[in-house]
């Protein structure tokens, strides 16, 4: 059987380095894996979509709607706009953080006082303060591997898998700080 | 020693075969989904494949051909659009062939997700009778560059290697090749095949449709068109990322899966449509399959029922052939959307608020700045290639009369105005034009992710190299009216701009500013203190600028203090640690 994530953030989030963390678990584990990513016009502040895939054998390269096992969310309204991904028992693992775009910023629509409401009610959410947690580990720009800890209790790879190929996809020097925000996605999730 | 696996991008795989097979240069223009194909051949040692940004995909096809026709391995890359540009060299290069190895990496963005139009490059090789390869997953990629340029000098033609967005941006397994280098064929003078006179390529037309005969029976013998037998009910045929969703969508059914796209391998065809009950064509963009098949009077469906918009998916196979899809739920109502936005900091804000303070008509071009279409700034009148902003101005004058050129302009940036806006100012000059050309020179390329061009003094090894300079270019062009400004300086930029407009000719004003994701390090926020909620900044379609009931608010994770917004407040009350004296 295969696994299944979308990752969804803003343009500039780091929503890359999740899925290369996840691809090389999956490569270190001789499993079967695709990851596709969006580069170019999108990346702008854009909201910006990553398709994982794992498993025994992998032809698509994206996840279907109504298939996704996990809905790993940048931020909360990308979380929203992407529902039609996750499957019926899949889980939303969100970061509670908001990014405007830009019709909110100029007036001319509102952001939803919960835009996750109505979902937690049909489908298992996770939501965590990943930015407060990513600033604890020592810099907002770790909200990607917070939101990667919390997801990994959830998959069936052990934490040192994780740590192992955390360490091969991030620069030495910013290896600590990483391995703090994992932890503490993988604890408060 | 087990061979070394990677998890590579398609992109990378392609550059991958490249340095495995002995390419010795790769010369290409930047373009989605194209350009890490090139970018990451530039990370390979130099003395191994020698890397270069030409100014336009037509010159890096023709330098490639040099190389090649000089003997050694090329290739150069481009999205579809590009492949337009470089249609000339293409053409006429089919006809003489090659002596070393000569492939054409072509990315086609279905669904267009950072394209002006979706057209399928499959047709360019079937006009230019050039072989096609098109693979479906990263290791094809890397496996099909190689076997392209073994094609290319078994032939004697230029291949063509189609991609897709969806491949040159995804990643899967590649197992590791050792890198071969071939020999550097002699040179021999052979003026008959290269040098194509109506004498010559008269001869080597008919070489041409020969080639594409013996291409077409090879091809039916060749494993990489292959028929793979399930249920005898469906049969599909199908290539590329397609394969990897109709495996998905209808496993059960059999397949006909190509990697030779042009010619098509009739016989093999044949025998599969012979195979199988239903058969069907499954492709993305135009049915140039489908057409192909039907001429030989098989009968196939395959548009009927995926249609030619967009990108294909799992689903969307699935809906075709009447299976369920998986449960899954709509978006809630009310999401706003989230466009694409210039960043913050971005030189071109500055220079499109005066344009819309100035009521301009813009004839815009193909760079980050198409961004400036949408709101708040709406300041776009026209987009439709490279380059071509400049020749647009000149045919509003001619239309509505020098007095259009008062209130209109082109904008294109400086990798786009080196690309093909210098010939359109040329003809601007020398037909007597009064329109005015605004060059945002960031001193990069920027939508693309920031390569190198002519005029930004770096090669693609960010070593320096030789800088064009603009303004003496335009100056030699025949322009006698240049402006170079600061486009934080909207004081200064409106004179100069209003200048151009009234100038008895063809005016050049340069607003020059680096890209703001060109400055490293770490930058302040401006801060705001006794907003009356007027909403002037909110004009600037700044992403850091809030708008919220008590006025507005600065978000300091994303503001670099760029000072632009400061002193458009009329009451001071947004503070910059930027001076300015903009109003």
């Amino acid at each position: 059987m295969n696994h299944k994530i979308v990752i969804v953030g803003v343009g500039g989030q780091g929503t890359l380095l999740a899925s290369k963390i996840l691809g090389q678990l999956a490569v270190s584990e001789n499993l079967a894996v695709k990851v596709s990513e969006v580069h170019g016009m999108a990346q702008r502040g854009g909201s910006v979509i990553t398709h994982v895939i794992f498993g025994s054998e992998v032809y698509a390269p994206l996840v279907s709607e109504g298939e996704a096992d996990f809905l790993l969310a940048f931020e909360s309204l990308e979380a929203a706009r992407a529902l039609p991904f996750l499957s019926k028992d899949g889980t939303i693992i969100v970061s509670t953080q908001r990014i405007l775009p830009m019709p909110v910023i100029t007036g001319a629509e509102k952001y939803p006082a919960d835009p996750l409401g109505g979902i937690r009610e049909r489908v298992s959410a996770c939501e965590i303060p990943a930015d407060k947690l990513a600033e604890e580990a020592g810099s907002i720009k770790a909200v990607n591997v917070v939101l990667l800890g919390a997801m990994a209790k959830r998959l069936p790879f052990e934490k040192d898998k994780w740590l192992s190929a955390l360490e091969k996809c991030v620069p030495a020097k910013y290896l600590e700080l990483n391995r703090r925000a994992f932890t503490l996605g993988y604890e408060n999730s | 020693m087990m061979p070394e696996k990677k998890l590579m991008l398609g992109n990378e795989a392609v550059a991958r075969g490249c340095w495995e097979c002995g390419v010795h240069a790769v010369n290409s223009y930047p373009g989605t989904p194209s350009t890490e194909i090139t970018e990451e051949c530039a990370k390979y040692p130099r003395e191994d494949m020698l890397c270069e940004w030409a100014p336009n995909e037509k010159v890096a096809l023709e330098v490639s051909f040099g190389v090649c026709q000089s003997g050694a391995r090329a290739l150069s890359c481009m999205k579809h659009v590009g492949l337009n540009v470089a249609a000339d060299p293409l053409f006429t290069a089919a006809y003489t062939g090659v002596r070393g190895g000569l492939v054409i990496a072509v990315a086609d963005d279905p669904a267009m997700h950072s394209s002006q139009n979706e057209q399928d490059s499959r047709y360019y090789a079937r006009s230019a009778h050039l072989p096609m390869l098109e693979p479906a997953d990263a290791q094809e990629c890397k496996d099909f560059v190689k076997l392209a340029f073994d094609i290319s000098e078994k032939y004697d033609t230029p291949v063509l290697l189609r991609l897709t967005t969806r491949l040159s941006h995804s990643r899967s397994v590649v197992t590791l090749d050792e890198r071969v280098k071939p020999e550097i064929k002699p040179y021999e003078k052979d003026a008959q095949k290269y040098v194509m006179m109506p004498g010559m390529a008269k001869k080597r037309h008919l070489i041409v449709e020969d080639r594409e005969k013996r291409l077409a029976a090879d091809a039916c013998k060749m494993p990489e068109n292959r028929i793979e037998m399930r249920d005898e009910k469906l049969g599909i045929i199908c290539s590329g990322v397609c394969y990897q969703y109709v495996r998905e969508a209808l496993p059960e059914a059999s397949v006909l899966k190509l990697g030779l796209v042009n010619p098509l391998p009739r016989g093999l065809i044949e025998e599969f449509a012979g195979k199988v009950e239903r058969l069907v064509v499954i492709e993305e963009l135009e049915g140039v399959i489908e057409e192909q098949i039907a001429s030989w009077g098989i009968a196939a469906e395959g548009k009927n029922l995926t249609g030619i918009q967009g990108e294909l998916s799992v689903n969307r196979i699935r809906l075709a052939f009447g299976k369920k899809l998986p449960e899954s739920a709509d978006v809630p109502a009310g999401i706003p959307a989230r466009p694409p936005v210039l960043c913050p900091g971005c030189p071109h804000r500055g220079a499109f608020y005066v344009m819309k303070q100035m009521k301009l008509t813009v004839y815009g071009d193909i760079g980050c700045y198409t961004m400036a279409a949408l709101p708040p700034m709406s300041s776009m009148d026209a987009c439709l290639c490279m380059g071509a902003s400049v020749g647009m101005s000149f045919g509003a004058e001619k239309a509505l009369g020098r007095d259009a050129s008062r209130h209109t302009v082109a904008v294109l940036g400086d990798s786009t105005f080196v690309h093909s806006g210098i010939t359109p100012l040329i003809d601007s000059v020398y037909n007597g034009g009064h329109n005015t050309v605004c060059i945002l020179d960031n001193r990069i390329t920027g939508m693309t992710g920031h390569q190198q061009n002519p005029a930004s003094g770096k090669n693609i090894y960010n070593e320096p190299a030789a800088q064009l300079n603009l303004e003496a270019l335009c100056a030699s062009c025949g322009v006698r009216d240049i402006h170079v400004v600061d486009p934080f300086d909207l004081k200064k930029s409106r004179e100069e701009l209003q200048k151009a407009l009234d100038f008895d000719g063809v005016s050049v004003v340069i607003f020059r500013r680096p890209c703001q994701l060109l400055i490293k390090g770490e930058t302040k926020s401006a801060k705001v203190d006794g907003c009356r909620n007027c909403g002037k900044c909110l004009t600037l379609g700044c992403p850091a600028i809030e708008k919220t009931e008590s006025g507005v608010r600065i978000n300091p994770a994303l503001c670099v203090d760029c000072g632009l917004c400061a002193p458009l407040c009329a009451f001071g009350a947004i503070k910059s640690s930027v001076g300015g004296e903009n109003k």
